[in-house]
């Protein structure tokens, strides 16, 4: 297909997905722009993570398209998806830091597999790399003997070492200190900016992720149930947007999981459960 | 209940063929990626190291001593004959025949095989198996394919060194304890081990032993569910899996060596 707006460089459409007997996306379509920080929020398993791995095409969806960069991602050979991996860059939650090897081994690890560069412009482009994330003094660490932020900041920098044109990243925020948690909001939005990326920020930590996004989708039982920038989903009248991004422990989301009566339950005394 | 009893027993059968499907899908993707091997010559060497000289100390003392209660029992039941002079051939031909590729094979399942499930299973566990295949980086080729040629490779070298060690082992017993005489230990033995009949046909086995247990190691942890527990039942898996294999492919290759 022709992309006819060179603007949008993800663009979804009509995707479905199951797990099981489980819906996880049902008809949705999200579209992600050039150049902009895009945050895809949703209570723990809206299936944010997976629709991250629908986009790098780990997964295939039941229905629809995904498109990058104008090539569509759904249906492409094994080949065909490498070649457009190499376009994009993604950041796992813990990092996923190739434990074998110390920190300039992990970002040079790309450069070596798809260039031929000599070995002196590899540890020119590495130091430039970890410097952009501020750790180019921890190059000789090993991965067990970094921080969680450090191992994410490692991977960041890992994940720009080809230059991709759009970096994902899953869950950023979780399990981080207050600085290193400022560290990662501000390097997210810099690295962006500077490097002229497209950032793909999948998250449910609602003040960092809306302080850097330009737009955010929000996720919920398989829908795209609100969407804008953040000030605009404040003042959203979404019921559903006001109780995620004030954090409120019931409405439209249920505190309860789905369960027959407690007075039933209670009164049955376990009979019909399982042996 | 009977018809409970077959739908969980097709749902097994049907479970077992999936797998065995799976496995040989994956087994040509590593064959079809040996190519990629060239430029990571390295790191074929660097799992030589880990999957074989790793092993090397088990091997070596196990066949020692394997060598040694060979030469013990061989003695005492030759002695009644008062062939104990053929005591070399029976230790080598034991060895080369059969224990030196079983015992190592079984031995190398344990030290190398639940080695390298557990870390392939972590490795996809850590998340970093899917961060390579999105870094564009076919992890069947990087971490797979030179860990299973590294297998390969060592397993028959892992078995001749055995069957090496158990015949000094059983010379030690034999000639050294025993009083067997030196001349006849070893040359009764050349006179009677064929080198096509009876060392080849044990390399051939020790071959087919390495294949399959690094095919079912490799296969265990790309395979293994992603979690603490499922990396711990894919190692299980991998040391009954390939040791059944082993003694099971042991008697099929018997019989159509050595069977008519």
């Amino acid at each position: 297909m022709s992309d006819n707006n060179n603007d949008i460089i993800v663009r979804i459409r009509n995707l479905s997905f199951s797990r099981g007997s489980r819906r996880i996306f049902d008809d949705i379509d999200i579209d992600i722009r050039r150049g902009s920080v895009t945050s895809i929020m949703g209570p723990s398993g809206t299936g944010k993570t997976t629709l991250l791995r629908l986009i790098g095409g780990q997964l295939r969806p039941d229905a629809g398209q995904i498109f990058f960069d104008g090539e569509e991602v759904t249906g492409a050979s094994r080949r065909r998806l490498f070649e457009l991996r190499k376009r994009m860059g993604m950041l796992f939650q813990n990092g996923a830091l190739l434990t074998d090897m110390d920190v300039y081994d992990n970002v040079a690890f790309p450069l070596r597999e798809h260039t031929d560069l000599p070995e002196s412009m590899i540890r020119d482009l590495v130091l430039m790399k970890l410097e952009a994330v501020g750790l180019r003094g921890a190059r000789h660490l090993m991965p067990a003997e970094l921080s969680g932020g450090m191992a994410r900041r490692v991977a960041l920098a890992r994940a720009i070492a080809l230059d991709p044109m759009m970096i994902m990243y899953d869950e950023p925020f979780t399990g981080q200190d207050p600085i290193s948690m400022g560290v990662l909001v501000r390097l997210i939005r810099e690295v962006n900016d500077s490097l002229g990326l497209t950032s793909v920020l999948v998250s449910h930590d609602i003040d960092e992720a809306s302080a850097i996004s330009d737009h955010i989708y929000l996720l919920s039982g398989g829908k795209v149930v609100a969407q804008g920038g953040a000030e605009e989903l404040r003042n959203s009248a979404s019921e559903w947007a006001q109780q995620f991004m004030q954090g409120l422990p019931d409405g439209p989301v249920p505190f309860h999981y789905p369960a027959s009566s407690f007075r039933d339950d209670l009164l049955s005394g376990g009979e019909g459960e399982r042996p | 209940m009977i018809l409970a009893t077959l739908q969980h027993l097709g749902q097994r059968g049907m479970q077992v063929f999936e797998r065995l499907g799976r496995a040989s899908i994956l087994l040509s993707r590593i064959l079809g990626g040996i190519h990629t091997l060239v430029p990571r010559f390295s790191l074929f060497i660097h799992q030589i190291h880990s999957v074989g000289v790793l092993s090397l100390v088990i091997i070596v003392v196990s066949g020692v001593f394997v060598g040694m209660v060979l030469g013990l029992q061989g003695y005492n039941t030759l002695v009644d004959f008062g062939a104990e002079e053929s005591l070399g051939v029976v230790v080598s031909l034991s060895l080369v025949r059969e224990l030196g590729p079983v015992v190592s094979a079984l031995l190398f399942a344990g030290r190398a095989g639940s080695a390298l499930t557990a870390e392939i299973g972590l490795m996809k566990a850590t998340e970093q198996l899917s961060a390579m295949e999105m870094m564009a980086v076919d992890p069947v080729h990087r971490v797979l394919a030179p860990r299973f040629f590294a297998g390969l490779f060592s397993m028959p070298l892992l078995a001749a060194i055995f069957s090496a060690v158990g015949v000094l082992g059983g010379f030690f017993v034999g000639v050294g304890l025993l009083g067997v005489d030196d001349g006849a230990y070893w040359s009764q033995m050349q006179a009677k081990v064929d080198f096509y009949d009876d060392i080849m046909n044990g390399v051939i086995k020790s071959i087919a032993f390495g294949w399959v247990v690094t095919w079912i190691a490799v296969f265990e942890g790309y395979d293994a569910v992603p979690t603490s527990e499922g990396v711990s039942r894919a190692t299980t898996r991998t040391v009954v899996y390939s040791s059944l294999a082993v003694l099971g492919l042991d008697f099929i290759l018997t019989a159509l060596m050595f069977g008519d």
